[in-house]
């Protein structure tokens, strides 16, 4: 059944509570904060007794899925279960209840937290130094251009004007080197589906500002060359970005720093098992090499002997990146996942993520197309294509089918590399049997598109909502709610 | 099995292209279309706009992605169709109708490097 809104619900007069009297004099909005911001009649919201908007909200988180209600193989964004006790260590009141504006010496344990949490995320990703004020993957990669960006000015380079990206890698990518002025330059995947220094060399000159990836790739493929595409880069005179979407899957085998890296963000609502997907926030920690320290946004927080505190003694900085600290609460929980699972923790929560992803692909391939057919990492592609010529079922329709089985779907259409894709990422976190009941499901979907595919075509077919008109939607936008 | 027409010279990325006086014409072929999905948006470029061959000059979004369409050769845009600001489903209906842009050409030479309509075909078949 679908839920009415609450405007559609509405009775003029309708209250959820009782003021007392006024036992003030009463003031004129109109003279107290002038004519010119105050409004010619109250906003029409919607009349109605608190029964009813408790009864609306637990009826839609009724409909909602989540990690917390079924298995979530959604690629790219790791959509791993997120612990208890990281709630927990969030709720305490000395980290809930501070304020931004707070003195210094009375929150000097969540300034620890933030120095301690910058640490230990440049030890697991081999970088020198940092800042958690970025608040998601996408503001990180706007704060890391605007740190390449400060870093050529500062060398009088400024003709490094053109950022690589290649054809695999994430939208936010080209879109945030687009934003902060840099021209992008697009190169083809190679046969392997990864960055060859062939495609590179064309652009390995003085206009080059530097290459943004991810490793493992959006493929789930480990960029085996990347010594040598770091070396070029950097011979060349640019930098090179690290997007760290897919750091679940290397956590505590090998680092982005070691690889060359300069500049890196970590999404903590992936690999470091923070709430995500409209739940979030997001954070999305920035970190860099050495030679770029300088230009990080400020304040910085910094030790001495036991006290902590803020420094704005950083000249070269691209300057505040956010209003206050980042998305503090998400970092608490961040720095929690860190301790409980400890180094090897952490090292077993990549390998078993690969495991699971290996161990699904594996069964997935002889009934869906795998384009690279090597051993991957964290996630993989599937590609619906033969399905989808031999009996017109797409991604799409099975993605849907998939929502019929209580299972979220992959990521479809993406990367864009992979006709019909299905990006499949299980995660560490899934149990043998969830896993099996998954490839039993895909299986059934793939003998249902064979034998009755008209009703796989109209899936979901018992959910509050069934198939939606994504093209009409698109095409003519409602976004306004009108009477 | 995409349609492809004799008279057109096609490129890599799937846009077709005609010559007339000095000027292409230049859409996305059936094969694009059908693999973009239904449209939802075609992003034109601004008439006088100058692009070299190879720069993003125009972009089309479908419910699954958006995908370039780059200058197919070097020149300055003399018209572009508005028809598909309204009615982006043109593409999808008859895309070798629906043209994106027209260009005022620098180099002609350019237009015979593109892939006519016998070596599309193979192309497609490469590539599928």
């Amino acid at each position: 059944m679908s839920e009415l809104l609450l405007f559609e619900k509405s009775k003029e007069g309708r209250r959820g509570f009782l003021l007392p009297a006024l036992d003030v004099p009463a003031a004129d909005p109109q003279e107290v904060i002038g004519p010119s911001i105050c409004a010619d009649a109250p906003p029409a919201l919607p009349q109605l007794c608190e029964v009813e908007v408790t009864r609306h909200y637990q009826n839609l988180a009724r409909k909602n899925f989540g990690v917390d209600l079924g298995f979530y193989p959604l690629g790219s964004c790791t959509m791993k279960y997120n612990p208890k006790v990281n709630e927990e260590a969030a709720s305490l009141p000395g980290f809930c209840e501070v304020h931004p504006l707070q003195p210094e010496e009375s929150v000097q344990g969540s300034l620890k937290l933030l120095h301690t949490l910058t640490s230990f995320l440049c030890e697991i990703t081999g970088m020198s130094w940092g800042t958690m004020q970025s608040m998601a993957g996408a503001h990180g990669e706007f704060t890391g251009m605007k740190l390449f960006r400060a870093y050529f000015q500062k060398r009088g380079e400024t003709r490094r004007n053109r950022l690589i990206v290649p054809s695999s890698s994430h939208g936010t990518n080209p879109a945030s080197a687009h934003l902060s002025g840099f021209e992008v330059v697009e190169i083809p995947a190679d046969s392997r589906g990864l960055v060859s220094l062939e495609a590179l060399a064309p652009h390995l000159d003085d206009r080059l500002a530097g290459i943004m990836l991810t490793n493992p790739n959006t493929l789930g493929l480990f960029e085996t060359d990347i010594l040598e595409i770091s070396q070029a880069v950097h011979d060349s005179g640019g930098l090179l970005y690290y997007d760290g979407a897919n750091l679940n899957a290397v956590m505590g085998i090998s680092r982005p720093g070691d690889m060359g890296f300069d500049v890196i963000h970590l999404n903590l609502h992936k690999t470091f098992s923070t709430p995500h997907g409209g739940g979030g926030p997001g954070s999305g920690p920035v970190l860099v090499s050495k030679r770029l320290v300088p230009f990080l946004p400020v304040p910085d927080v910094t030790q001495e002997g036991d006290i902590y505190r803020f420094s704005w003694d950083r000249p070269e900085s691209i300057g505040k990146i956010s209003g206050f600290y980042g998305n503090f609460l998400v970092n608490v929980r961040a720095l929690t996942y860190i301790l409980v699972m400890g180094c090897d923790g952490l090292k077993r929560a990549s390998q078993m993520a690969v495991l699971n992803a290996n161990y699904l692909m594996k069964h997935l391939k002889p009934l869906y197309h795998l384009t690279y057919d090597v051993i991957c990492k964290h996630e993989f592609v599937l590609s619906a294509e033969r399905l989808k010529k031999e009996t017109g079922i797409t991604a799409v329709d099975i993605a849907k089918g998939l929502i019929e089985e209580g299972i979220h779907p992959p990521t479809v259409y993406f990367p864009l590399i992979v006709p019909e894709a299905l990006m499949i990422e299980p995660t560490e976190t899934e149990t043998l049997e969830t896993l099996d009941r998954f490839i039993e499901v895909m299986k059934h979907l793939h003998r249902r598109a064979y034998e009755d595919p008209q009703s796989l075509k109209e899936a979901p077919s018992h959910m509050a909502v069934s198939r939606v008109d994504d093209v009409g939607a698109a095409r003519h936008p409602r976004v306004c709610w009108e009477c | 099995m995409s349609e492809i027409r004799d008279d057109l010279r096609y490129t890599e990325n799937h846009e077709w292209v005609s010559l007339k006086d000095g000027t292409v014409r230049v859409g996305i072929t059936d094969y694009a279309q059908d693999s973009l999905g239904e449209i939802v948006y075609v992003e034109l470029p601004e008439i006088e706009d100058e692009f070299s061959q190879g720069e993003e000059a125009a972009s089309i979004e479908s419910v699954k992605a958006a995908a370039p369409v780059y200058a197919v050769m070097s020149g300055r845009i003399t018209k572009v169709n508005r028809k598909l600001e309204d009615s982006p489903e043109l593409v999808n209906e008859a895309p070798y109708s629906a043209y994106i842009y027209e260009m005022e050409i620098r180099d002609p030479d350019e237009f015979e490097h593109l892939m006519d309509s016998e070596a599309y075909s193979d192309y497609l078949e490469s590539i599928d």
